[in-house]
């Protein structure tokens, strides 16, 4: 086919196109492996199937991997995924607009307000309804929030997974401060349901400010004490550096989006190059690597947070005063204290939560730069108050296609530091 | 004042007509393409040689029970599967929706792993939550669901029911 053969002339990324046995990933069915496994003859060479996960603690969740090894060299594998697959595509086919929060605010548990966030565009895409300024910065808050904790989350597992324990403790402490912020807003620490179409849940508590700015504080200097423990140290470097590399083509034809692509000195942010909510109107830098491999993921990511921190520094000075959701009836229940004062609030707040508001037929996408890349939410309504098709580009399965790429010719040790570079959320690959 | 506005209809008449179509598919504005199994690969080659470069996202709809009008194009026949893909050109940052109509009696489709190989696991989702083939895929097999599994969960015609796990370690006496 000519296709082929023109793709290998204008890009770099033969190396993931192929088909066959050279190919790092191992395409080999379960009832393959098992007979190969039970066939005393079949190992005449050196070659060793190897079943990782899927519950090993640097597998992050239950992700299962299939190894192709040669002594201690992987040669190929195959993620094997679905331990967590509960069919909450097809279940939000079952909930209202409004439940729908809910369900999709579980896939990716480590930043749940992004997946919120992408559901409510979407509905909002269809709705045709534009939410209030203060909504839309509320909403940009919490998710830069939301990136340095998922990120600090990041840090704690990679250092786990490479064996600086301690780093395992620092960033679950500081992962832990954010939530507790999330915990007064949203009443919860994870799956907050905070997101909703029309606007947020709820407004700022008061003092939120002060609980922001006692944050920053807080975390500034530890990013600082990270460096230190890892960034310059040569332990952790040797362990990182030319480990699971990429190139950018490579990238870009595997769908690879967020960390991984920028790693590769390919700076593509949806915040910067397509920008949703505010923005446009905040100053931050794209971090990008130059090698694309692990140790450029992890540098990326720990500078993300002071970006991140960067962009809550003036959401801080220039959060705009105003109506926290939209004040459209149809879509926003009655305010409590009007619930107690009037019949019809009563009625309109319970026709609203037990049937939902109707969504005008019709098809949007909605995406959003989550801490692991584009996440995009794939709305089909009929008209009625819950999706007819609701699909999640999940970052973390299509990303989860780099890692058999990246692990081919590696150690099985530096595999465990490539999974966790890769930063899976096995929630949302299975979904 | 009448004149202007016949003018100005006219050639808005003028603008829209002649951009119909776009590599080969149906343009129905905003993005978005309309493709039949037969347009679909040579479509997608074209729009990836035009610099769509990234493959973003592959998922499929099943129309089965679709209770409103599925504002297709008219030169569109509707059919029972819809696989949407979507490319994204970095350069000049645009995003393009293609919406494929798949037959349900043949739901087959060419792959998309030669233009990019990221469409792999997409495509094997696909098959497994709708039965969507994919010719020429260099794995069609399950990806979420075991791959012993009966049925395509995310058919409109799979039923929502829930099977009864025994606890192993109850006791009968309640």
């Amino acid at each position: 086919m000519t296709v082929t053969e023109n793709n290998e002339a204008i890009d770099g990324a033969e190396r993931v196109r192929r088909r066959g046995d050279d190919s790092a990933v191992l395409r080999l069915s379960e009832a393959d492996a098992a007979m190969i496994g039970a066939d005393p003859d079949a190992a005449d060479d050196e070659r060793v199937l190897l079943n990782m996960g899927p519950s090993h603690p640097s597998t992050h969740g239950v992700l299962r991997l299939m190894l192709e090894m040669e002594g201690e060299t992987i040669l190929r594998s195959k993620p094997v995924v679905g331990y967590l697959h509960t069919g909450m595509e097809k279940q939000a086919e079952q909930l209202t607009f409004l439940q729908g929060c809910t369900n999709v605010t579980r896939m990716d548990y480590a930043s749940p307000l992004f997946t919120e966030l992408a559901f409510s565009l979407a509905t909002e895409k269809l709705l045709g309804i534009e939410v209030p300024e203060r909504a839309v910065w509320i909403r940009m808050l919490m998710c830069e929030l939301n990136r340095m904790s998922s990120h600090l989350l990041f840090m704690a597992t990679n250092g786990m997974d490479l064996g600086a324990v301690s780093m395992m403790i620092y960033g679950w402490r500081e992962r832990e401060e954010v939530l507790r912020f999330f915990e007064k807003v949203t009443g919860l620490r994870m799956n907050h349901n905070y997101i909703r179409p029309g606007g947020v849940a709820a407004d700022l508590p008061d003092g939120w400010q002060a609980d922001v700015e006692r944050l920053l504080e807080l975390i500034s200097p530890r990013l600082e004490e990270y460096d230190i423990l890892m960034t310059g140290q040569p332990i952790w470097r040797e362990r990182l550096q030319g480990v699971g590399v990429l190139n950018a083509d490579e990238a870009l034809a595997l769908s690879a989006t967020g960390p991984i692509l920028r790693s590769t000195g390919y700076a593509w942010d949806l915040r910067r190059d397509e920008p949703y909510l505010a923005y446009p109107e905040v100053d931050f830098d794209v971090i990008v690597g130059s090698y694309g491999d692990s140790f450029d993921r992890y540098a990326i990511r720990l500078n993300e947070i002071r970006e991140s921190m960067r962009i809550v520094e003036q959401i801080l000075d220039r959060m705009p005063t105003g109506d926290y959701r939209v004040q459209d009836k149809k879509v926003t229940p009655p305010p409590r204290v009007r619930i107690d004062q009037s019949m019809e609030a009563l009625i309109h707040h319970f026709k609203i939560f037990t049937e939902g508001f109707k969504v005008p037929e019709g098809e949007a996408y909605a995406a959003v730069e989550s801490p692991r890349g584009e996440l995009g939410i794939y709305m089909v309504s009929d008209g009625s108050a819950t999706p007819y098709r609701m699909h999640v580009r999940g970052p973390s399965y299509i990303n989860l296609q780099t890692m058999p790429h990246l692990m081919q010719g590696g150690l099985i040790a530096d595999g465990v530091a490539i999974i966790s570079s890769v930063d899976p959320i096995m929630g949302e690959v299975d979904r | 004042m009448g004149d202007e506005a016949e003018v100005a209809a006219e050639t808005m008449q003028e603008v829209v007509a002649p951009a119909a179509t776009r590599y080969g598919m149906i343009d129905a504005g905003g993005g978005v393409l309309h493709a039949v199994a037969d347009t679909y690969l040579e479509g997608c080659a074209e729009a990836r040689a035009d610099g769509f470069g990234q493959l973003i996202d592959l998922t499929a709809v099943d129309y089965l029970t679709y209770g409103a009008p599925r504002n297709l194009p008219a030169a569109v026949e509707a059919e029972r599967f819809e696989v949407v893909t979507q490319l994204i050109n970095h350069s000049t940052r645009e995003r393009i929706r293609i919406r494929t109509q798949v037959n349900a009696d043949e739901p087959v489709l060419p792959t998309l792993f030669d233009l990019w190989p990221g469409a792999e696991n997409l495509e094997r989702e696909v098959y497994d939550m709708f039965g969507i083939e994919f010719t020429d895929h260099p794995d069609m097999s399950r990806v979420l669901m075991p791959e012993e599994w009966v049925g395509h969960p995310l058919r409109k015609d799979y039923a929502i029911g829930s099977i009864p796990v025994q606890f192993k370690a109850a006791s009968d006496e309640r």
